[in-house]
């Protein structure tokens, strides 16, 4: 069957994927610019089998994902900075637990209440750091309305398959532009699930440390009778204070997705074959900075766009690759200088670097970055 | 089978309680309550917060969730709202229920979602070592009211009442002979069910406020506790110092789940 085409809001796509991926359970607090995504799952999954509810806070909400994940149920949260801020200390309890589940945060100026109605890119650094302690953490960040579609699908794809919440990033303009999507009746995009258990219930360890790198996880209410904790815990999932227990447990929930950054990492690149600068950017300003590309390449000037996809873990390799061919490396973003600092590390001096930023509520645009790659021309 | 060997967990013991500590005296009347219920043990969730009492779900032979400080509520309530079949049972302290977790127990009551809360109330945050909780009575001393509390306590099961739990009990590790029966009905109960189960922290509630022996706090929580039913001819001059125990509370309303059964047989036309 040919699919449907619709034109949709980002936020909108993204419900459409979410359902898509088979997502059966959202829990939120209505937050600008994100609340679109509780509307509209509020309206959409009890006609699907699935579950809503509005909590009292986004701390709740959290938990209640995380809950719901438990059972076996595929569940999300969509929030905005504020939000997201109050999520920290259970996304944590999720990471460290391993416990399925998509948080969405369409970000807005910050901090506090900031700029609620306007762009910005000012959470890039609280995705990967803002819970506390060593973690590793999947952030994915899409750049068009179509593209929030399948990250969305990818992002409960990757949650699954290695039993982590996966963080979803949009900025205001992606997640209330509208585009046009095609949302095929069966997605084109295999669905994945977590891992389940093969042996028997008495044998079940929820933290098996002889099952690869990604324990199989069971469903509470299955019989298994096993053990969640946000205490340091070894395999069986009691809590444990061994200094060897705690370095298998630490050292495994980095590997796991160290690991697999093959399999993790996407990105994007467009005439980067001979270009001699380069622009990296992501989100909204990652269309800008296509732009800008275009409109360098029509003044002769061998510009390459670099657009991380997976923002978290960082894509190193993108940044290797052609650190040593460009001439320069401009890096634009919709805050004070976040990103960059990752980027310069990994670049390791190989490059100069110039920094387009900017933090007032406004997309950068595409001339901001054209200017950026004439002065480094 | 012994109810011990049958839901608690060998793994796990010893437990990490003080000696005279109240929570295990009201982890048993819990467990008595889920095997004298006949809750199917594969289809009942334990899940805890933080803190000395929260440690129990994890003494507790089912699928446990101990979660973060105050949050208890919110983890259990998606549990039940995404398998409205499982039995949920939340064991929190009083500081994780009614300080961090204050604003979530207010919605979970007013949600009236079928879940059955006790809730360990020591009067102070035994964990951290003797700071002063929300049910810490005026002119009590805990090491941050080294000169005597002046933050006012509250009663939680009129909180519970009034918010809409549609079953509230009290009883103390004293009464725990009793205690079960109560948990019965508020497991039995379709809707929010709190019970408030008075215990003691002879460590550092106890020592600090010269309380005597555990035995001493047992006998403290025998001469104040008044029977709901005696209660009635009482005075509230002469109840003033008094615990109310036994059933409080029990009416019936819509059940949040249920509700939401409702709704999806009426959108899909099956109503
Ligand atoms: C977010 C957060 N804040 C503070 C703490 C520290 N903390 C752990 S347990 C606890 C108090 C527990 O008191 P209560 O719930 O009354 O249980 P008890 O230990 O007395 O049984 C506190 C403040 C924490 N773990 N997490
Ligand atoms: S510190 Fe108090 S509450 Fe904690 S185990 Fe000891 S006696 Fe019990």
């Amino acid at each position: 069957m040919s699919p449907t085409v619709k034109l949709l809001q980002g936020n909108e796509a993204c419900v459409e994927g979410a359902l898509a991926a088979g997502v059966k359970f959202f829990a939120g607090y209505p937050i600008t610019p994100s609340t679109e995504i509780a509307e509209l799952l509020a309206e959409r999954l009890p006609l699907v089998g699935g579950r809503f509810m509005q909590m009292e806070d986004e701390i709740a909400s959290m938990a209640a994902v995380i809950g719901a994940s438990l059972t076996g149920t595929k569940a999300m949260t969509a929030t905005s900075g504020p939000g997201f801020s109050l999520k920290q200390e259970n996304l944590g309890f999720a990471i460290f637990t391993e416990i399925p589940c998509v948080v969405v945060n369409v970000m807005r100026g910050g901090p506090s209440t900031g700029l609620p109605t306007s762009p910005a890119q000012g959470d890039v650094m609280q995705a990967r750091w803002g819970t506390h302690g060593d973690h590793p953490v999947i952030a994915v960040y899409p750049a068009s309305v179509p593209e929030a579609y399948e990250l969305t699908i990818k992002a409960f794809n990757l949650s699954e398959k290695y039993r982590t919440p996966v963080i979803m990033l949009m900025d205001e303009v992606v997640g209330h532009m509208r585009e046009k999507v095609e949302l095929p009746d069966v997605p084109q995009i295999p669905i994945e699930e977590r891992p389940r258990p093969t042996v028997s219930k008495e044998n079940y360890l929820p933290y098996d440390n002889n099952q690869g790198d990604v324990p199989p996880l069971a469903n509470f209410g299955d019989g298994y009778h096993f053990h969640v904790t946000g205490l340091t815990h070894d395999q069986t999932g009691f809590p444990t204070s061994a200094p060897a227990k705690a370095k298998v447990l630490y050292e495994r929930l980095h590997r796991k997705i160290e690991n697999n950054l093959d399999d993790i990492l996407m990105w994007e690149t467009k005439d980067m074959e001979d270009a001699e600068i380069g622009v990296l950017a992501y989100g909204s300003t990652a269309r800008s900075a296509a732009r800008a590309v275009s409109l360098a390449r029509e003044q002769g000037i061998k510009a390459g766009l670099m657009r991380p996809i997976t923002i978290w873990p960082f894509p190193e390799k993108l940044i290797t690759q052609y650190a040593s061919q460009l001439k320069s490396l401009v890096v634009a973003e919709m805050n004070l200088g976040q990103y960059v600092n990752e980027v310069e590390r990994a670049a390791q001096g190989q490059v100069p670097i110039k920094r387009v930023l900017q933090a007032n509520g406004e997309l950068i645009r595409p001339d901001t970055i054209l200017q950026a790659i004439m002065e480094v021309k | 089978m012994m109810l011990a060997e049958k839901y608690l967990r060998d793994a796990m013991m010893p437990h990490m309680w003080c000696p005279g500590c109240g929570h295990g005296i009201i982890l048993q009347a819990v467990i008595r309550a889920i095997d004298k219920a006949g809750l199917e043990h594969d289809k009942t969730v334990i899940v805890s917060g933080i803190g000395c009492s929260s440690r129990a779900s994890g003494y507790m032979n089912f699928d446990t969730l101990h979660t973060t400080h105050g949050r208890a509520l919110p983890f259990a309530s998606g549990i039940k709202m995404a398998n409205p079949d499982l039995n949920v049972i939340v064991l929190t302290g009083d500081g994780d229920a009614l300080a961090i977790g204050g604003n979530h127990f207010i919605h979970a009551c007013r949600r009236n979602i079928d879940i059955t809360t006790v809730i360990f109330n020591n009067s102070i945050y035994g964990m951290t070592s003797g700071q002063y909780s929300p049910m810490t009575p005026v002119g009590q001393f805990a090491t941050t009211s080294p000169y005597g509390n002046i933050d006012r306590n509250f009663d939680v099961c009129e909180l519970a009442k009034s918010a809409g739990a549609t079953y509230v009990a009290r009883s103390t590790a004293y009464h725990a002979p009793s205690m079960p029966d109560l948990i019965v009905k508020a497991i039995n109960n379709k809707g929010f069910s709190v019970v408030e189960a008075v215990g003691q922290c002879p460590t550092y509630y106890g020592r600090r406020n010269k309380l005597g022996s555990p035995v001493d706090m047992l006998n403290w929580q025998k001469e104040h506790a008044v029977n709901v039913a005696a209660a009635a001819h009482l005075t509230p001059e002469q109840l003033a110092d008094k615990l109310i125990i036994g059933e409080l509370h029990n009416s019936s309303a819509p059940e949040f789940t249920e509700k939401y059964d409702q709704l999806v047989a009426r959108l899909q036309g099956r109503e």
